[in-house]
């Protein structure tokens, strides 16, 4: 790909960024021609941009993103939905899956129950629309969520999958990766077990280079073979 | 209200050599020690050690703005408390806010407004906490200071790392980073907040400076700018990770 997989270079608020003639992306300012870090993390060249890569922070929503919620109040036509993020996210009754009459909400979801959704739109406000009406979005009635910081997901999920594909076929369970850091996990305990720790080891050295042998050395270990 | 302990009241600041009672130079600083992410539970913080000075900065947020009725629908809010613990200085501080923390919380806040990209997180707040453990006289510039290395810890997208410095008189010379025996028996002080290790005179906005020392002790910090961007003695700064 470039050479940024190869030279992590941390970066503090206010520092120079070098662009070497691409253009600047997230993370950046640019004030006087000069191009500024404004977040603590690595810089990276991607896609003619360099940006960088926050090593921590809170999760801001955008459009199509996956999400983890949970339930925290009840409207007669929608739910407030808390994304893991700065603002709650309200349900709309026919952005759910089932024919919600007027006032019966809590007859589908009710206050802490967890839902897969996907983010519809995020306006300059931030005020965002959520929807359950896609394939494999729903309430949740069984597993686990992992929370991790929402800047290592990307980790989490590996290249085009890889990641947590691998951690699915070694431990059997199903899984769902959230945008907003939050995992759902759900499976035998035993597996869920390995497949939770298995989340946290990336989360914890998600800037480490060869994270994905690290954790198939885990997993593989784990339950005593190399997956074919 | 009566001395309790009888001080002297005449005391030879500066020795022949321009030495202060410390040892230090006029424009030299005590040493610094910061440490980041010291609390768990906090989306960002830092421990700064500053002379005899030990604070605590811890920063949550973005987050809901309450009450909703200070949301800002564009832009984010930068809050600060700055507080005194009791066990602070020698005398116990009478706990709580008073005119000195509730002044020095509204312009630590209106220093962090200008260097935070608000209009990122319309309608929250990052909230900011800065605990003065123990008290040597420029508190509020070790916190400025613990404050801006929490925010970064914090992950909050910002032009600079905001970092404070005092200054005062002492026996008619300006000196920098005055300690608790120069700040109460010299002869004037003053502090200011600035950003990160850019040269103070290169043609940046006016809000940068929140108060404005005389020429003489700009012309210090610039020097001990500058010794520090050529590395003198840059303050260690470490980072122990989030969890």
């Amino acid at each position: 790909m470039d050479s940024s997989a190869a030279r992590r270079e941390l970066v503090i608020p206010g520092d120079v960024i070098e662009t070497h003639g691409l253009k600047p992306g997230e993370g950046t300012y640019v004030e006087g021609g000069k191009v500024f870090a404004s977040l603590l993390g690595i810089r990276s060249e991607h896609g003619g941009y360099v940006d960088v890569i926050p090593l921590t922070g809170r999760y801001i929503p955008r459009a199509d993103d996956d999400v983890v919620g949970q339930v925290v109040d009840l409207g007669p036509s929608h739910w407030l939905v808390d994304i893991n993020s700065p603002y709650p996210a309200p349900l709309h009754a026919t952005e759910s899956p089932w024919r919600v009459e007027f006032g019966e909400t809590s007859h589908f979801m009710d206050v802490g129950d967890s839902l897969l959704a996907r983010v519809i739109s995020v306006d300059e406000t931030k005020r965002v629309q959520i929807t359950m009406r896609d394939q494999g979005l729903r309430r949740l009635t069984g597993g686990q969520i992992v929370e991790i910081s929402y800047s290592k997901v990307p980790r989490v999920i590996g290249k085009s999958g890889s990641m947590i594909s691998m951690i699915k076929s070694y431990t059997k369970t199903q899984a769902f990766v959230g945008q907003n850091g939050r995992i759902w996990v759900d499976g035998d305990p035993k597996d869920v077990i390995h497949a939770v720790r298995a989340v946290h080891m990336i989360d914890e050295n998600a800037q480490a280079a060869g994270l994905t042998d690290a954790v198939e050395d885990y997993l593989a270990g784990a339950y005593g073979r190399k997956e074919g | 209200m009566v001395d309790v302990e009888p001080v002297e009241k005449e005391i030879q600041l500066l020795d022949a050599n321009e030495r202060r009672l410390d040892g230090r130079a006029l424009d030299e600083l005590r040493p610094i020690k910061i440490e980041a992410g010291v609390l768990r539970r906090a989306d960002g913080s830092a421990h700064v050690e500053w002379g005899g000075n030990r604070v605590l900065a811890a920063v949550y947020g973005p987050r809901e703005a309450h009450p909703r009725h200070l949301q800002d629908p564009a832009r984010a809010l930068v809050q600060c408390r700055y507080n005194m613990a009791p066990f602070s200085v020698s005398d116990r501080k009478r706990p709580g806010p008073d005119r000195r923390s509730v002044e020095i919380s509204k312009v630590t806040s209106e220093a962090f407004s200008a260097v935070v990209f608000t209009e990122q997180f319309p309608r929250t707040s990052v909230d900011v906490f800065i605990e003065v453990l123990q008290a040597d006289a420029g508190t509020r510039c070790a916190g400025i200071t613990a404050a801006a290395v929490a925010l970064a810890d914090a992950g909050i997208p910002m032009r600079d790392l905001v970092t404070a410095c005092a200054s005062g008189k002492i026996a008619g010379k300006v000196a920098l980073d005055l300690n608790k025996e120069e700040d109460n028996f010299g002869d004037a002080d003053d502090r200011a907040a600035d950003w990160g290790d850019r040269p103070l005179a290169d043609g940046r906005p006016p809000h940068r400076r929140r108060v404005r020392p005389s020429d003489e002790a700009l012309d210090r910090r610039h020097q001990a700018d500058l010794r520090d961007a050529e590395g003198g003695a840059p303050p260690a700064v470490l980072h122990r990770g989030v969890r």
